[in-house]
């Protein structure tokens, strides 16, 4: 901010302070005065006054799309604007590479699995499998990360002992099935069997992602961290390069 | 103006006798490329030949006529197939012990014997001499019958298009729907139809790929897209049926042969007269870490099936560059190409059945990047004249910037028209940002109508200069392929796939997921479905 005593401001079109914006949507109308007329009387309840429509097309049935030109008169406080911040960078799959090569020298060794009873693989597919989920690559495309996905049904002994031989710089766990909060207990059995297993310098990362968690149960479950519904395998792998690498040579 | 099915053919290879000679590609390279990828391919087929899998047993009983699937909605044939594996393995095939038990109950169906296989009540044995005879006779029977019900789909399939006609224009106009529930996919596809689309795919459920099982009946919930079922195929193409009739013009249906279960997928393609289905030889190998024997043993399978049933397949090369640069490794596109036309052709499928894939995936920062689109996507036009190539769009440079992405598929649209390809998924210039709204789908369809009326016979003209950039790029492709190829030939493909060769993915033919649903065959094996389809082939 410094230097820039602006603190008010609004959209611009070509002139400061004139306000122009422009929008674009659909209603579910035929296409006709009435339907350019209610155009307009979406865009002025948006505060777009006056409202252009430059464009209206009918859609198959019953269906008409808008170009909207026109002034907003809301402005903007910059003082005002509130940002959440993500207590890690999001790193593309490139500088995820990057920064385990460089720093940890190694291939960082991610266990995946789908625990207890649960078959539903398709999440912790979505976050491993090359494939990804919404035009993400999963884990496996990642040079620098060596994933093992055991798959469904996991016991936890088994998914301990495979961390161990796996040398898992990070433990991945997926949960979907929540009948009976098997999800939660699941969790439980699984830190409480690390935390049994290994000292806690030795311990791999716990992570543990389903749609039905709550993010901020991390200490009651004994994770170290919980991915909700949406996440992408960008936001696991910027954590892991987060929590294992740059914040620990940080503290160190 | 209805065209024959031998002259649709042709003319949808984009420029047909137009378009071959364009590239000056010496015809003892391409010879050598095709001999190669022979050569790659023959022990991945002789294993194929000597293996079978709990999916394609699956798909002989569907061809028999199992149906339906019990309470916990399994399928019947997942239950009777584990029930015949349990008493004397998987390696007889499933048919004789199936029949043989059905012959000594004196039943003749076999979903019943499913379900009392499934209560336990019923043994299986692998019967010899007369008993071994009169099994094999019935379970012939049997399946053939399933056989002649994909014969009289097809039949039916080529009289609605003489009635409709197929598409005026090409490429074909390929749109996707992938709403989750299939009641809320019918009037999204026959808008779709409406609005000029001329087959219509319906993507599945995330992970459909990964069940070992085939879904029961229709469907409302899926995971961004809609579980492939046999209900779901019949009630889709009921609606473009309806909608075929509506516009004048056959509407064509797609959906995925892809997974554990392309065997069954394949089946019930056929058996619901869908038209085209994605099938790769190495996309769920690669991509989904499925085991790559399983993944080739199925896929030998579904693409018999698929060419007894007059189906179109798609490959999914493009997928290789999503994940690869789509300069530098523009050669691995076309040596799948290759791989998949050999193992399509051994499976009994024409020409005029491979849509073989391929993508606008070059980073549009790149210079000159539209000339080397357009000498990668000549290069397969030249390489295979007689295929409806399957042009896909730009999705990896797609950001959030919908007015860029529109730009972009307009000029993916114009390398389509100047190349002569097949069939033509239409981009979204929301790609990457939300699934497809109305207004997204109305202004892509725009974009494709714009260029192809514009455009749509410039191929004719479209010659690239001798010696020039295009041309050049295009000779370099294909000799980097060429090398890839002597490579692989060098081990076997196989060990070329353990060792990360396709894609940067390791996948050793002992790992992946689905091993253990496949058997070496036992000398008296038998399977009515591949002996029928290989006769008439």
């Amino acid at each position: 901010m410094s230097g820039d005593k602006k603190q008010i401001v609004r959209p611009y079109g070509d002139t400061t302070g004139d306000g122009m914006v422009q929008v674009s949507f659909t209603l579910p109308v035929a296409h006709d005065k009435r339907a350019e007329g209610a155009a307009v009387q979406l865009a002025n309840k948006m505060g777009i006054d006056p409202a252009m429509v430059v464009h209206a097309k009918p859609m198959g049935d019953g269906f008409t799309f808008f170009v909207v030109y026109g002034r907003v008169n809301h402005l903007v406080d910059l003082h005002a604007v509130q940002v959440v911040e993500r207590d890690f960078a999001l790193l593309s799959a490139k500088d995820v590479n990057t920064v385990i090569k460089q720093r940890l020298r190694r291939k960082l060794s991610v266990v995946g699995a789908c625990i207890g009873t649960d078959a539903h693989t398709v999440g912790i597919d979505a976050i491993l499998n090359v494939k990804g989920i919404a035009g993400e690559k999963g884990l496996e495309y990642y040079r620098e990360l060596k994933v093992t996905n055991m798959g469904a049904q996991v016991s936890v002994p088994e998914l301990v002992e495979a961390a161990r031989v796996e040398k898992a710089d990070a433990v991945l766990v997926s949960q979907v099935v929540t009948q009976r909060d098997a999800h939660l207990h699941n969790t439980r059995e699984m830190s409480a069997a690390f935390r049994e297993a290994m000292p806690a310098g030795r311990r791999p990362l716990l992570i543990v992602g389903g749609p039905r968690f709550d993010e901020s149960m991390t200490d009651e479950l004994g994770v170290d961290r919980i991915f909700g519904r949406g996440t992408t395998p960008g936001e696991v792998a910027s954590y892991l390069v987060h929590a294992l690498i740059t914040q620990r040579k940080v503290m160190a | 103006m209805r065209k024959g099915r031998r002259e649709r053919a042709v003319d949808l290879c984009g420029g047909g006798d137009g378009v071959t000679g364009k590239l000056d590609l010496d015809p003892v390279l391409v010879a050598r490329a095709r001999e190669l990828a022979r050569r790659a391919g023959q022990p991945v087929v002789d294993l194929a030949r000597s293996h079978t899998t709990v999916s394609v047993e699956r798909a002989v009983l569907r061809l028999a006529g199992v149906t339906g699937a019990d309470p916990d909605g399994i399928p019947w044939v997942n239950r009777l197939v584990e029930a015949v594996a349990a008493d004397v393995g998987l390696g007889h095939g499933v048919a004789v012990p199936v029949f043989d038990a059905l012959v000594r109950e004196g039943s003749t169906d076999v979903t019943l014997l499913a379900q009392k296989a499934a209560a336990g009540s019923v043994r299986f044995t692998q019967p010899s001499g007369r008993a071994a005879t009169a099994a094999r006779a019935a379970a012939r029977k049997a399946v053939g019958a399933g056989i002649r019900r994909i014969d009289r789909r097809r039949a039916e399939r080529d009289r609605l298009v003489k009635r409709h006609g197929d598409p005026l224009q090409r490429p074909w106009i390929y749109l996707i729907v992938a709403t989750g529930d299939i009641y809320e996919d019918i009037p999204q596809a026959q808008a779709a139809a409406r609005a000029g689309a001329d087959v219509i795919a319906v993507i599945r459920s995330t992970g459909q790929s990964l069940l070992d099982y085939v879904p029961e009946g229709a469907t409302r919930e899926g995971f961004a897209g809609t579980y492939a079922t046999q209900e779901n195929f019949r009630l889709m193409r009921a609606a473009l049926d309806e909608s075929s009739k509506e516009v004048g013009r056959y509407v064509r249906l797609t959906n995925y042969a892809s997974g554990l279960c392309m065997p069954e997928m394949a089946t019930l393609a056929g058996l619901e007269r869908l038209d085209m289905m994605l099938n790769d030889s190495m996309y769920g190998i690669l991509f989904r870490d499925i085991n790559p024997v399983r993944t080739f043993v199925d896929q030998r399978f579904s693409r018999q099936v698929h060419a007894r049933a007059g189906i179109i397949i798609n490959t999914g090369e493009d997928n290789y560059l999503t994940t690869a640069d789509a300069v530098d490794e523009a050669h691995t596109v076309t040596v799948s190409q290759l791989l998949n036309e050999f193992f399509a052709h051994e499976a009994g499928l024409a020409d005029w059945q491979l849509g073989l894939g391929h993508a606008f995936e070059i980073n549009p920062e790149v210079p000159e990047s539209f000339r080397l689109e357009l000498a990668h996507a000549l290069l397969a036009r030249e390489l295979f004249p007689d295929a409806p190539l399957k042009w896909m769009p730009p999705t990896k440079h797609m950001t959030g910037d919908v007015f860029r992405g529109n730009l972009l598929d307009g000029f993916f649209n114009l390398a389509g028209a100047l190349t002569g390809q097949g069939i033509l998924l239409v981009g979204m210039m929301t790609e990457a940002v939300v699934t497809p709204w109305l207004s997204d789908r109305d202004i892509a369809l725009q974009n494709v109508r714009y260029v192809l009326g514009a455009a749509g016979g410039l191929h004719e003209d479209f010659v690239p200069a001798p010696g020039g950039f295009i041309r050049r790029r295009a000779n370099q492709v294909l000799g980097e392929a060429l090398d890839l190829l002597e490579r692989i030939g060098e081990q076997t493909l196989l060990s070329a796939i353990a060792e990360g060769t396709f894609g940067i993915m390791k996948r050793p033919a002992d790992r992946g997921k689905g091993l253990d649903g496949v058997a070496a065959h036992e000398a008296d094996y038998c399977n009515p479905a591949t002996d029928i389809l290989e006769a008439a082939a």
